[in-house]
């Protein structure tokens, strides 16, 4: 009975924390209308480029043209909220660090991994719908779309969704625990979002990268992070062992990296001294 | 400890330079001031070497990879909107040269909602510097080099390999498109400063103009439809960054038809559009009320 009360007290704590970062970024409604505009301006961009070379080669990486389209607005459309191209909040951990603010941090009654983790889907979920909405639809109404019908897919799709998201805040806890040895991130941020951008598919469908390059490219982390959500909406993974196969891979890299996050912290917080302010 | 220089700048008596401003024109005084706080960003920038380093070869790198998505795209095709890789490279080394270097000199602009939302322009409307060079030279950065270096190369690699007839014109119009390139980009990043005093966070905005103009001009505009070629031609000039300039220099026809000697009108447009948005700037600043925070 004891238990079960404390589960629903901490269960209501993250959620009040999500609920948070939900709200601090709706109050960034002018931010939010920018950032649509500029995803749908790069989405037509990006959509033109593609469709240039999918009629020089019809099936490429795969994907048909439709695919490729829906591919190239549904990246748009969960960049925010993945933190792709960065945005997250792994420089607001950088900063408590380096001012010292992070032993108020770690005086609170809630782990410091999962109060950030649910503070994140809190922002992760608005951008969601503040920014992945729209660029889609528009995408949609000017171009073809292979979106699927069947509820099933979207419901597979926004499981694949979230595991990404888990593994895109799991790596940049990472990034943010390093300013306890690097005292400034902004070097390590820049190169995370570089490969980041690279290895996601968001430069290219990884299933278009070549031979080798392709098969560890489409291994690594950052592929859970846009590749597999979008092949689960494109049907890639029909059959339930194969649906299954790619939640597998992404929950298996949340794991993985969920847990070196809890180790780095561990071995982190024992070395803190506040620096003061 | 880089925000606490900054506000040094503004917070303490005027230092002795200040003083000797009003015996100067306003532009050699906006320069002066603008050379002397990027001298002071530089020098808090080297305080974090390795991350200088890191960043500056990650802004290098995340161009890179650009193209290097560029060249997967050519292991399957050997032709994109009938231009090759090395026209490509040309297109794309010359945009990405243009916008590394407008970002440098002017791309902290962006910044500017930020300070009107915390207040702190208002410090800088009392130092006897423009605004707008203070605006431009805060948190320089430096690590921007990493792109213009990687889109020098890439530019370079592309004249390098591209069998072109050069002409006096040609050689040329190479280096003009490149800073003719960089003054429409930095047109755009003031229009867009100006911008946000009135529509506040709205920084993202220019994203799509400076960032997205770039990653369209790094593809061959015959990929792109009519009306969006005839919109980047005459409505926001981004096609007088490179692309009419390449055009030429490649010997191709322009897909709106537009005779040849318009790829020369380059810095005449980049005046022109700057002329615009710095009067957008002065009504911008002039309808400036502080937050009073």
């Amino acid at each position: 009975m004891r238990l079960t009360a404390s589960l629903y007290r901490t269960a209501s704590l993250y959620l009040a924390v999500a609920a948070g970062g939900f709200r601090r970024f709706a109050t960034y409604g002018t931010a939010t209308v920018a950032g649509v505009f500029t995803n749908t301006v790069f989405g037509f961009i990006v959509a033109y480029t593609y469709i240039a070379l999918w009629s020089e080669r019809p099936g490429l990486g795969g994907y048909d043209q439709a695919e490729a389209l829906t591919f190239v607005w549904v990246s748009q459309s969960l960049l925010a909220a993945a933190a792709l191209i960065g945005g997250g909040f792994q420089e607001e951990v950088q900063e408590r660090i380096r001012t010292g603010d992070i032993a108020v941090d770690l005086y609170r009654p809630a782990d410091l991994q999962m109060w950030w983790l649910a503070a994140d889907l809190g922002r992760a979920a608005f951008q969601l719908l503040g920014r992945g909405v729209v660029p889609l639809a528009v995408g949609a109404l000017a171009f073809r779309l292979a979106l699927p019908v069947d509820p099933m897919r979207w419901l597979l799709f926004l499981v694949s969704v979230l595991l990404a998201l888990v593994v895109s805040f799991a790596l940049r806890y990472l990034l943010g625990l390093a300013a306890f040895w690097l005292l400034d991130g902004q070097g390590v941020n820049l190169m995370a979002t570089v490969v980041c951008i690279f290895f996601s598919g968001m430069v290219l469908p990884l299933t278009v990268f070549p031979g080798g390059l392709g098969e560890l490219v489409r291994a690594l982390p950052w592929a859970a992070m846009l590749q597999v959500p979008l092949d689960v909406l494109l049907g890639r993974h029909a059959g339930a062992g194969s649906a299954a196969g790619a939640l597998g891979f992404q929950l298996g890299w949340a794991v993985v990296l969920v847990g070196a996050g809890r180790l780095v912290q561990s071995v982190a917080t024992r070395k803190v001294v506040v620096q003061g302010g | 400890m880089a925000e606490a220089d900054a506000g040094a700048v503004g917070a303490g008596p005027a230092p002795l330079w200040a003083l000797e401003v009003p015996r100067r024109s306003r532009a050699v005084e906006g320069l002066r001031g603008y050379g002397l706080i990027v001298a002071m960003w530089i020098r808090a920038t080297m305080t974090y070497r390795t991350s200088f380093l890191l960043s500056t070869f990650g802004n290098a790198a995340i161009t890179l990879l650009d193209f290097v998505g560029i060249y997967i795209m050519f292991r399957h095709v050997d032709a994109l909107g009938g231009f090759s890789l090395p026209e490509i490279a040309l297109l794309y080394g010359s945009c990405s040269a243009s916008l590394g270097l407008a970002d440098l000199l002017l791309g902290n602009t962006e910044r500017i909602g930020q300070r009107i939302r915390d207040g702190s322009l208002d410090t800088m409307l009392v130092r006897p510097v423009p605004v707008l060079a203070q605006v431009a030279a805060d948190r320089f950065a430096l690590r921007r080099l990493g792109r213009i270096g990687q889109g020098l190369a890439v530019l370079g690699w592309a004249v390098w390999v591209l069998d072109v007839d050069w002409t006096v014109g040609r050689v040329v119009l190479v280096p003009v498109m490149v800073l003719a390139g960089a003054a429409i980009f930095g047109a755009v990043l003031v229009a867009g400063a100006a911008f946000q005093f009135i529509a506040g966070d709205a920084a993202e905005v220019q994203n799509s103009f400076t960032y997205g103009g770039c990653t369209m001009l790094q593809y061959p505009p015959t990929i792109f439809a009519k009306d969006l070629l005839r919109g980047v031609t005459f409505v926001v000039p981004l096609a007088f960054v490179n692309w009419l300039p390449a055009l030429e220099v490649l010997g191709r026809p322009d897909p709106l038809g537009l005779p040849g000697w318009v790829a020369y009108l380059s810095p005449v447009v980049a005046f022109l559009v700057f002329v615009p948005a710095s009067l957008a700037w002065r009504a911008g600043l002039r309808s400036y009320r502080s937050t009073g925070s």
